[in-house]
């Protein structure tokens, strides 16, 4: 069994094991994975004296270098900040206005704004904020609240209907199925849609104008113009946020549904939101 | 009479399983413990079907204990092929998962209780099952001895069959402890447990009684994989549980030593599980397979003890820039670039063993899986040493790169490897001359080579191009993409690797085809792979 055995192929001798009909060749160890392996080691070594390694008592070495991640991380930071600072610094200080009629100001926090957007605010408004469904597009000229920078500053800053912010956006339309006969909320219904496309039955829409005037127009006016101090959309103009088919809009007016958005300035400090009111105004709709 | 005592056993856990759904402490450890009620129940009918009433002295048990104990290793054989199955399908339908969200069916087939399905399906049902089955294969030849323990055997295989089933039906049920590969819970963890001691105790018995002077390299390489992976795995699942008839459990260890207990866990079940293991697999197989001699003696010890103990200090590199300390940060990566070597001798003497049979790549599609099982090894402990390099882990960690390397190493080592074993095996085992097939192993072959590219290279880009996109600042400081946008931009790379996934899966399935003709004895007519063909005579 332990006798050695010369394997014909390859003229090398085994090392005389055998298990299952399988030898093995004593071969040597190849250089180049020998010298390769010491590199490494010897790499190794080299690498954990300039860099934090050994493992002491109570403590590491902490490498001839100095090295530290938290440390580059600061520096990093640091200079980040500084990059930005001088800027941020006359944002912060500057009213809407005067960054706006500051060119370099104002593409700084447009830049910013868009930044602070694609972190925080594309959930709900979308990567190109087209919004969807329940939730507003900011690139049109559609308003709830108003469209100035001012107004778009007020609504991010506080939120709209986060009643953690004293000061946020509140407004809600009533349920109107206390109080309309579900035959009036088919007319107003049937009106409403009227005034941008051909509503179903269109024998409605006289009776569905009486119903609107008289429940409807001390928030949305009295041609459905809407009332940006109460946040009532304007709904003669064919742009919906919650409802666009009879019905929908049925629906809206029989059992309200309310968007909630939160208030942003206790998150992310009151520069940003500037940044982000700037970079919203910038998008095409802004007044 | 047989199979009373196993009968009852059985029956008692059974009725064990009951009181637990009747007392449970909270709904998910109710409904676990009906499953394990069903499955339980189902099998103690099995067995009680198979009692026979002989007397004890009529069977014919002393002429059988000379031989191989082989009939464990069939069913082993087959496990393995199912399971592979069911993992390669869980993970085509998590991979269009990703590419079409819309296919996540709330609650139970969700991403994330899927997810762990298709990893622990993969890794330990059809890994582990080839593992066990290969093991008791190679101890038995390379030991000339039979399986220590008798039907302990058995109970290995049942009882890691029963874990695999609790383990896949918690996930689905919500049952985790979210740590990854080793999400099971603590019950689960402790059954498992009792399972690897006595795999041990039938791995190391036989090695023990084995009639050659030394023990084989393969086993060397099993054993360290039996016994870090029970070390592995009792210390990462040390906790208490919140009831002993609730699934909760709160870890032993909480912040960052927790996380570093996870990926010294987390890494080791790669670098024991999934190399170690698999080595010892290679290390029989491909010289039996190419009827070549070891290339070399001394570079397996050497390669052996460096792997073993360089391992083992790699797994901090899964941590870097965390809360983790930067010296621990160091010191794993380092090791795992002093591990490039170590793993390449196994590479080495893979390669080299083929010396001398190098033709047999035109016309034996199993070697031509090993190979490849072999290059992609290569590539892939080439790759994660690199990875570990804390400049390049700063653009590749959390991306989907990390998922492209684990599958370079998965599919293309673990899975061929598994495939030309299992190849090799089930002629053998079920006294066959041949395979049903060796055109559909060549079919398998090229299915799965083609799908490890696709998914491999599409991943690479993939997570390159995420790793940019997150770190691309504009000119002033600010950050170019939100999230979701370098989400969206995964798109087209996820429906490739879901068509690569689909690739491999088809290979998959027609190994399970080819395995099964082979059982049942059949034999394709068909002319030898890659010789000539035959000449026409001139008219």
């Amino acid at each position: 069994m332990a006798d050695k055995h010369i394997d014909d192929l390859s003229g090398v001798e085994t090392t005389g094991h055998e298990w299952d009909g399988i030898r093995e060749l004593n071969n040597p160890l190849p250089r180049w994975w020998l010298w390769t392996f010491y590199g490494t080691i010897l790499w190794a070594l080299v690498y954990t004296v300039l860099y934090p390694a050994w493992p002491m008592l109570t403590d590491a070495t902490k490498g001839v270098l100095g090295y530290s991640s938290r440390a580059e991380l600061a520096a990093d930071v640091g200079a980040a900040k500084a990059a930005q600072g001088v800027v941020l610094e006359k944002i912060s200080s500057s009213s809407l206005e005067d960054i706006l009629a500051d060119p370099q100001l104002s593409q700084f926090a447009t830049a910013g704004g868009a930044a602070a957007f694609r972190v925080n605010c594309t959930p709900c408004h979308g990567t190109g904020a087209a919004g969807g469904q329940g939730y507003p597009n900011l690139n049109d000229d559609e308003w709830l609240w108003g469209g100035d920078v001012n107004a778009i500053y007020q609504t991010i800053s506080h939120g709209i209907r986060d009643t953690v912010d004293p000061e946020t956006r509140i407004s809600e339309m009533p349920v109107f199925a206390d109080m309309l006969q579900p035959e009036e909320i088919r007319q107003v219904a049937a009106y409403i849609i009227s005034l941008t496309s051909a509503p179903q039955d269109p024998s409605l829409i006289d009776a569905g104008k009486q119903v609107f005037a008289d429940n409807c127009v001390s928030c949305h006016g009295e041609n459905a113009e809407g009332n940006r101090e109460l946040g009532a959309p304007n709904l003669a103009d064919a742009i919906w946020l919650k409802a666009s088919t009879e019905a929908e809009i049925a629906a809206q007016v029989r059992s309200p549904k309310h968007g909630v958005m939160p208030a942003w300035t206790g998150r992310l400090g009151d520069t940003a939101v500037k940044q982000l009111a700037v970079y919203i105004h910038s998008l095409g709709g802004g007044e | 009479m047989n199979h009373v005592s196993e009968t009852i056993w059985l029956a008692i856990g059974t009725f064990l399983a009951l009181l637990g759904a009747a007392y449970a402490y909270d709904s998910l450890f109710a409904a676990h413990m009906w499953v394990l009620f069903f499955v339980l129940l189902v099998s103690t009918i099995l067995m009680l079907r198979r009692i026979s009433f002989a007397s004890a002295g009529q069977a014919p048990a002393a002429a059988i204990k000379s031989e191989y104990f082989d009939e464990v290793i069939k069913y082993g054989t087959i496990a393995t092929v199912f399971w592979g199955v069911v993992g390669f399908l869980v993970g085509v339908v998590i991979a269009l998962q990703l590419a079409f969200p819309d296919l996540n069916i709330e609650p139970w087939f969700n991403f994330g209780r899927m997810r762990p399905l298709h990893t622990s399906a993969v890794i330990f049902a059809f890994g582990g099952n080839a593992l066990i089955a290969t093991s008791f294969y190679v101890v038995q030849r390379t030991s000339r001895a039979r399986l220590f323990g008798g039907d302990l055997a058995w109970f290995v295989f049942w009882g890691y069959q029963l874990f695999i089933v609790m383990a896949a039906t918690g996930y689905l049920l919500g049952i985790t402890q979210s740590r990854e590969y080793a999400e099971p819970e603590w019950y689960v963890d402790l059954w498992l447990t009792i399972v690897w001691v006595a795999y041990l105790v039938v791995f190391l018995g036989t090695i023990l009684m084995r009639k050659e002077p030394h023990i084989y390299v393969a086993n060397w390489f099993y054993l360290a994989f039996i016994v870090t992976i029970a070390m592995l795995h009792v210390v990462n699942n040390l906790a208490i549980p919140v009831s002993f008839l609730g699934v909760k459990s709160y870890s032993a260890f909480s912040g960052v030593q927790d996380a570093l207990t996870q990926w010294w866990y987390g890494h080791n079940a790669v670098g024991f599980f999934l190399t170690a293991g698999f080595l010892g697999m290679m290390y029989y197989f491909v010289p039996k397979q190419a009827g070549r001699p070891v290339y070399s003696y001394r570079l397996s010890i050497i390669h052996f003890w460096a792997l073993i103990f360089m391992y083992i200090w790699a797994g901090p590199h899964h941590l870097h820039y965390t809360a983790l300390p930067d010296w621990a940060q160091t010191l794993g990566m380092v090791f795992s670039i002093m591990l490039w070597m170590p793993s390449w001798g196994g590479m080495i003497n893979g390669l080299m063993t083929l010396s001398g049979a190098w033709d047999k790549i035109r016309t034996d599609p199993i070697i031509r899986m090993m190979v490849i099982a072999i290059a992609f090894y290569g590539m892939s402990t080439f790759e994660g040493p690199m990875m570990s390099v804390k400049a390049v882990n700063s653009l590749s960690h959390y991306t989907d790169w990390t998922i492209g390397h684990v599958h370079s190493g998965a599919l293309g080592w673990v899975g061929m490897i598994t495939f030309g074993a299992v190849y090799y095996l089930t002629p053998k085992l079920w006294n066959r001359n041949r395979l049903y097939s060796l055109d559909l192993v060549n079919w398998h072959f090229w299915l799965a080579t083609l799908g490890i590219v696709v998914y491999a290279a599409v991943m690479w880009v993939a997570g390159v191009q995420q790793g940019l996109m997150w770190r691309e600042y504009d000119d002033q400081g600010f950050l170019v993409y939100s999230f979701a946008e370098t989400v969206a931009a995964m798109f087209p790379y996820y429906v490739l690797r879901a068509v690569g996934g689909v690739m491999y899966l088809a290979g998959g399935l027609i190994m399970a085809f080819n395995i099964t003709m082979t059982i049942l004895g059949y034999e394709r007519r068909e002319r030898e792979t890659g010789a000539a063909p035959a000449l026409q005579p001139a008219e």
